[in-house]
């Protein structure tokens, strides 16, 4: 379980530039629980989720992991964290000496890190053959395969993604999510999804925290959160566009996905 | 679909080419009037592009015999997997990459002649995905000014675009503010006023709301649609489909070739065929068509939330 108690944070304590980002901020995260952050840019999602691992020093509150403090190096095996620039993740030479460099840290045999190079490759839709490549030659939704895969391939007990899907193509999303949320969740792992799209919390998070000025603003599952306009207004998000479809149709009922949306227009529709 | 695919007119402008070098080729046409004037303003020309990248773990070719003509004005969106060539072919726009083989003609100049590159940076404005990467100076309206300041522009002329492209964005109100306090939306914004001021013909977007919340994107987007109703010719790369549902022209990239050239109306509203390329479409043309298998009467090619909702009326 993560559990974090009265997080503030201030960037550039005693100068000018001097900037909150975090205000009191207080939640848990379930084992096995797959939690949203959403908010406008700037909220302090990314801000936040270096805290929880371990990445920003605290300087008021507490975050634990296991009952550990994030402080403790016993964490860092638990936790993996994809940035929101995962390019800046890069530096080795070739696409594989870059997915196997974490788990070569932690000592794991060839023969287990050439196998989990292989799987998180899969995982990410990246092709065998770019294996031997420069991740600095690559596209840029490539790049981001490439981080991802990296950290996939530690098998993290706690998965931490910032805005993972952004720039990758449609269907390269849609496998990457279906596989984390899939293959990833099935070995129990937990994990914190900060997105921008607002269709795959909805598909994919139990429940979501909406950041608004470094504080958080709502607590709760995709589903209440679609339906409280004032709350999506005032964090600058609005709901998935199938959610959208479905109120132009005036029908008081929100769908989250497209299964829904068909079966509600089924009931309420005459097939003309 | 075209008139680009229909041979006649192409040929004749080749011809001109040849016989008029000048950097005033298309108001020379069209004084000369052989073609009308709409037909003539091809701002941007591929000729059998083709761009190989060379690297220590062989040869990559990343754009494969591109051909199309943007008119002047338009607003195409390109579309494609990861790694199908879009910015690539959105560098070799403003001469950032130049063609192995083939040629790109902007508002007439061969891209690779030296001599022209002033000619086309002047022409063709870049806003890449990273807000943050593109910032440069400590104060908004410095930041806007950046480029100005190396075309070598008179102060005066340069505080007063400054300030025209700050109005066209809405952010007039924070030419004092950092960079560093804005949002990423706010700050594309920034990024959109730099090239406003540069008064480009051309603006190019390479996936300008990947990295912003659904507010950011709205305002990224009306911005565009702004730009290309006064008459800037936009080319707009994206990996949302309701974005590109939105151009005039949609170019849908594979394995570095143009795959289909087409209406966003032609491309999205065949559900099946895009699906069948790994494709997703906008919501409104995928429920479309799942009710339509559920024996619903629904008139074809439907593409909006309001084209949808007005039809099950
Ligand atoms: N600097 C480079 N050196 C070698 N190969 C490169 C380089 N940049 C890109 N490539 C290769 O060229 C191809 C096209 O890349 P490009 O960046 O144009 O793709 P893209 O369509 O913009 O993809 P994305 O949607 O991920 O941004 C890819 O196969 C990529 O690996
Ligand atoms: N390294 C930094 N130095 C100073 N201020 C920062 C830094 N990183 C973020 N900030 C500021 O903290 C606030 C929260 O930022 P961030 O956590 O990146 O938000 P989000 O991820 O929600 O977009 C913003 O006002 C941002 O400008
Ligand atoms: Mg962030
Ligand atoms: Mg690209």
């Amino acid at each position: 379980m993560i559990s974090v108690k009265n997080v503030s944070y201030t960037y550039m304590t005693g100068t000018p530039f001097e900037k909150t980002a975090l205000k009191n901020i207080s939640f848990d995260v379930a084992e096995g629980e797959v939690l949203a952050v959403a908010g406008h840019t700037g909220s302090g999602k990314s801000t936040l989720i270096q805290i929880v691992a371990g990445l920003i020093d605290l300087t008021q509150g507490s975050v634990t992991i296991d009952n550990l403090p994030v402080a403790d190096k016993k964490i860092r095996r638990l936790v993996g964290i994809v940035f929101q620039y995962p390019e800046h993740q890069l530096f080795e030479e070739t696409v594989e000496s870059d997915i196997a460099f974490a788990p070569k840290n932690f000592g794991l045999s060839d023969a287990e890190i050439s196998a989990q190079v292989e799987e998180a490759m899969r995982q990410v839709g990246l092709p065998a053959e770019l294996k031997s490549v420069s991740p600095f030659e690559l596209s840029g939704g490539q790049k981001r395969r490439v981080a991802i895969a990296g950290i996939l391939a530690l098998k993290p007990k706690y998965l931490i993604l910032d805005e993972p899907t952004a720039g990758l193509d449609p269907l390269a999303k849609e496998n990457l999510l279906k596989e984390i949320f899939g293959a990833v969740k099935k070995s129990g792992a937990t994990i914190i999804l900060v997105s921008h799209n607002m269709e795959d919390i909805a598909r994919f998070a139990n429940r979501v925290v909406v950041l608004a000025q470094g504080q958080i603003l709502f607590v709760g599952t995709p589903r209440e959160l679609f339906s409280r306009e004032e709350i999506l207004s005032r964090a600058g998000l609005e709901p998935p566009p199938i959610t959208q479809l479905l109120s132009k149709l005036n029908l008081n009922q929100n769908a989250l996905t497209l299964d829904e949306a068909e079966k509600i227009i089924l009931k309420n529709f005459p097939r003309k | 679909m075209s008139r680009f695919e229909s041979g006649g007119t192409a040929d004749a402008i080749y011809r001109f080419d040849v016989l008029i070098l000048s950097p005033r080729r298309n108001e020379m046409l069209r004084i000369f009037s052989f073609v009308s004037e709409e037909k003539i303003l091809d701002i941007i020309r591929v000729e059998n592009l083709r761009h190989v990248y060379k690297s220590s773990s062989g040869d990559k070719v990343a754009l494969d015999g591109i051909n199309f003509s943007i008119a002047e004005g338009e607003f195409v969106a390109i579309i494609g997997n990861n790694g199908s060539g879009k910015s690539t072919l959105a560098k070799h726009f403003n001469a950032l990459l130049l063609p192995t083989s083939g040629k790109i003609f902007i508002d007439g100049f061969d891209t690779s002649d030296e001599k022209n590159l002033w000619h086309v940076r002047e022409n063709v404005g870049m806003v890449f995905q990273n807000p943050d990467s593109e910032i440069v100076a400590a104060i908004v309206e410095d930041d806007v000014a950046f480029g100005l300041e190396n075309l070598g522009i008179a102060p005066e002329k340069i505080r007063e675009r400054v300030d025209l492209a700050l109005d066209a964005v809405n952010m007039s109100d924070y030419k004092n503010f950092s960079p560093s306090k804005l949002s990423g939306g706010q700050k594309q914004r920034i990024a959109i006023a730099g090239v406003i001021a540069m008064q480009t013909k051309i603006i190019v977007f390479d996936e300008p709301t990947a990295m912003l919340d659904p507010q950011g994107r709205r305002e990224v987007l009306s911005m565009v649609k702004k730009l290309h109703a006064q008459g800037k010719t936009i080319i707009y790369i994206t990996h949302f489909m309701e974005e590109a549902a939105q151009a005039q022209r949609v170019f849908l990239m594979e394995g570095g070739k143009i795959i289909k050239n087409d209406t966003p109306r032609e491309i999205f509203s065949n559900v099946r065929e895009m699906k069948r390329l790994g494709f997703s479409v906008p919501v409104a043309a995928e429920l479309a068509e799942r009710l339509r298998k559920k024996n619903f009467k629904l008139p074809p090619k439907i593409l909006t939330a309001d084209e949808l909702a007005e039809a099950l009326k």
